[in-house]
């Protein structure tokens, strides 16, 4: 079993406090949060839902610290974020895996970067295993289908033991069947880590699949509609009428209850 | 009859390879195209041994033996790719280029040495090209070599000063904010508009060539470096910062790696535009290398010479280019090749 490959992290609180963000397009401020406030406890699994361009991939970029908030704080464990860190790690939509690099060179970047690539290399090779691509380490990226490339993506992500993992839209663009079996992979993942993960996503089902708190947010300038506390028992069915009955729900507070 | 009208099934592995293998129709035909290859090359011995040159050329005897040695090659290839396929698909490549070979050579000698129909002497025949290879091949080779130096510090000199200009165009708006205009303003200029400059401004000719074939270069180096750098998607610096990346980092293992494609245009470009200034700057200043050689050749209106030049002129920057294209392919190679040089 390759169950130890991960460190058995407890995750982080994120502190998400009066946090309201504003785009500077060409002189006019375009609000895209508006005082969020959300606290994701240590391991929890937090989906974050709402309409397109509502400022939720926005959230995501100011808890990774690649941008500050306009207003507010967030802090991890009681600090203050101030600029991005490898302990909170971004998967995002595109894999954006480095072309002129092979797979093992691109799971190796976040150890590379930190300087840490004698001590924990061995780790490089039990993460691709653990992703399922053990085997693939020497490929280049435009070998890879969308679903390879999006698991690489996902172990440079492990590999460096995050107590956050940021999941922007990670799913989005693959084939449906991929996906079905990635969101298992991913809670799993999830399970035995046990860090901290925040999931962006259009998709109801696959949060109610996934998370066990989903947060649905409104248009832009984004505020919480609504927190639902989810907490039902893994492997879980799409077709579980409670999981139907809170989809439904969760439509109509996105004003689609009369689509079908 | 006619594959395509035959109403019968096509043939099976055997058959083709029985087809293909042995004697066919269409191997045959190969075998007649290399026969006529072959002939051009006899032929074009023939007529530099056969009629007398009608000015003072030496080296025909031998131009005459290895031509008719080559023809023969070329037969007897043929003959053998009748029976054995490996020996037939190489040649099969080669064989229409030696076919016009063959008769270019052909005319060529007719046309000069044997009747004279190109005004005489400025269209030397083919064996005096031999000659000044067999005779003078020692001044060609210090030549060559004097041209392959200065070329190589050069463009070597050039490229490097582009490349860290273009990088730190992309990275730094100070930077950018000096120098962007100033390279606006001397980057297009040709640079061979600096030769009278100079020659008195550097202590040698040689320095002076160095500093032309170098500012040349390093114009395109920079200016694509720089868009490379420029262009390169920002999702690559999201993704490194959030895994803990330095500034450092972020140029050398994201910035550059990701601007190399690019880099490669530009150094392609700037080799390309070296030439034309090694070679004005070797005939208007330094005294060695091929350029010099060209006009030393005219000096003596030894027209020979001249071409002789030319052509190793034309093999040594092509030299250059296929070396630059196999770096390129070296440190490119995830990349899938679209031109074959």
């Amino acid at each position: 079993m390759v169950a130890h490959a991960l460190k058995s992290s407890t995750g982080v609180e994120i502190d998400i406090r009066g946090v309201s963000h504003r785009f500077d397009l060409e002189g006019a401020p375009l609000p895209v949060l508006n005082r969020i406030n959300l606290t994701a406890e240590r391991g929890e699994f937090v989906a974050l839902l709402g309409p397109s361009g509502c400022g939720k991939s926005t959230l995501l970029r100011l808890v990774a610290g690649l941008e500050p908030p306009s207003e507010g704080e967030i802090s991890a464990d009681g600090v203050k974020i101030s600029g991005p860190h490898p302990s909170r790690v971004v998967v995002f939509q595109d894999p954006t895996l480095f072309p002129w690099r092979n797979v093992r060179d691109n799971v190796a970047l976040g150890l590379e970067a930190q300087g840490l690539l004698k001590s924990r290399g061995a780790r490089i090779e039990e993460t691709l295993r653990l992703v399922g691509l053990d085997g693939f380490a020497k490929a280049y990226p435009h070998q890879l289908s969308g679903g390879m490339a999006q698991r690489v993506s996902l172990a440079r992500a492990l590999v460096n033991d995050p107590d956050v993992l940021i999941l922007d839209e990670p799913l989005g663009k693959l084939d449906s069947l991929t996906r079905l079996t990635m969101q298992g992979e991913i809670v799993n993942l999830w399970r035995r880590a046990g860090f901290t993960a925040l999931l962006v996503t259009h998709d109801i089902e696959e949060a109610l699949l996934m998370a066990t708190r989903v947060i649905v947010f409104s248009e832009r300038p984004a505020t919480i509609k609504a927190d639902i506390a989810w907490d039902k028992p893994y492997p879980r069915h799409r077709d579980d009428p409670d999981l139907v009955a809170r989809r439904r729900e969760i439509l109509g507070l996105l004003g689609l209850d009369a689509s079908w | 009859m006619s594959i395509l009208t035959s109403t019968e099934a096509p043939p099976t592995g055997r058959a083709r390879r029985a087809l293909s293998g042995g004697l066919s129709l269409g191997g045959l035909s190969r075998a007649g195209l290399a026969i006529a290859a072959g002939g051009g090359w006899l032929l074009f011995a023939f007529i530099t041994l056969h009629w007398p040159d009608l000015g003072d050329w030496g080296r025909g005897e031998e131009t005459a033996l290895a031509a008719t040695l080559f023809g023969a090659a070329i037969i007897l290839a043929g003959a053998i790719g009748v029976f054995h396929e490996p020996v037939a698909a190489r040649l099969r490549r080669f064989t229409p280029w030696f076919l016009a070979l063959g008769v270019f050579f052909s005319v060529w000698q007719a046309t000069t040495a044997k009747f004279a129909v190109l005004p005489q002497p400025f269209f030397p025949p083919p064996h005096a090209l031999v000659e000044v290879f067999c005779d003078d091949w020692s001044k060609l080779a210090i030549s060559v070599a004097a041209s392959i130096k200065l070329e190589l510090f050069g463009f070597a000199a050039g490229a490097g000063a582009g490349f860290v200009i273009g990088v730190l165009l992309g990275w730094s708006r100070a930077f950018g904010y000096w120098v962007h205009p100033v390279m606006r303003l001397i980057g297009p200029m040709p640079s061979i508009a600096w030769l009278p400059i100079a020659f008195f401004a550097f202590p040698s000719s040689w320095s002076a060539s160095i500093f032309l074939i170098g500012l040349t270069t390093a114009f395109p180096v920079a200016v694509l470096t720089w868009s490379g750098v420029a262009s390169v998607n920002s999702a690559y610096y999201d993704v490194a910062r959030t895994l803990g990346a330095s500034p450092a980092f972020l140029v050398f293992k994201v910035a550059i790696p990701a601007a190399l494609p690019h880099v490669f245009v530009g150094l392609f470009m700037g080799l390309g535009a070296s030439f034309a200034v090694l070679v004005t700057a070797e005939m208007m200043g330094v005294k060695a290398g091929l350029g010099f050689y060209l006009q030393w050749a005219q000096g003596w209106a030894a027209y020979a010479n001249m071409y002789a030049a030319l052509l190793v002129m034309s093999l040594m920057c092509s030299g250059f280019v296929t070396l630059l294209f196999r770096v390129r392919d070296r440190l490119l190679s995830y990349q899938k090749a679209e031109v074959q040089w």
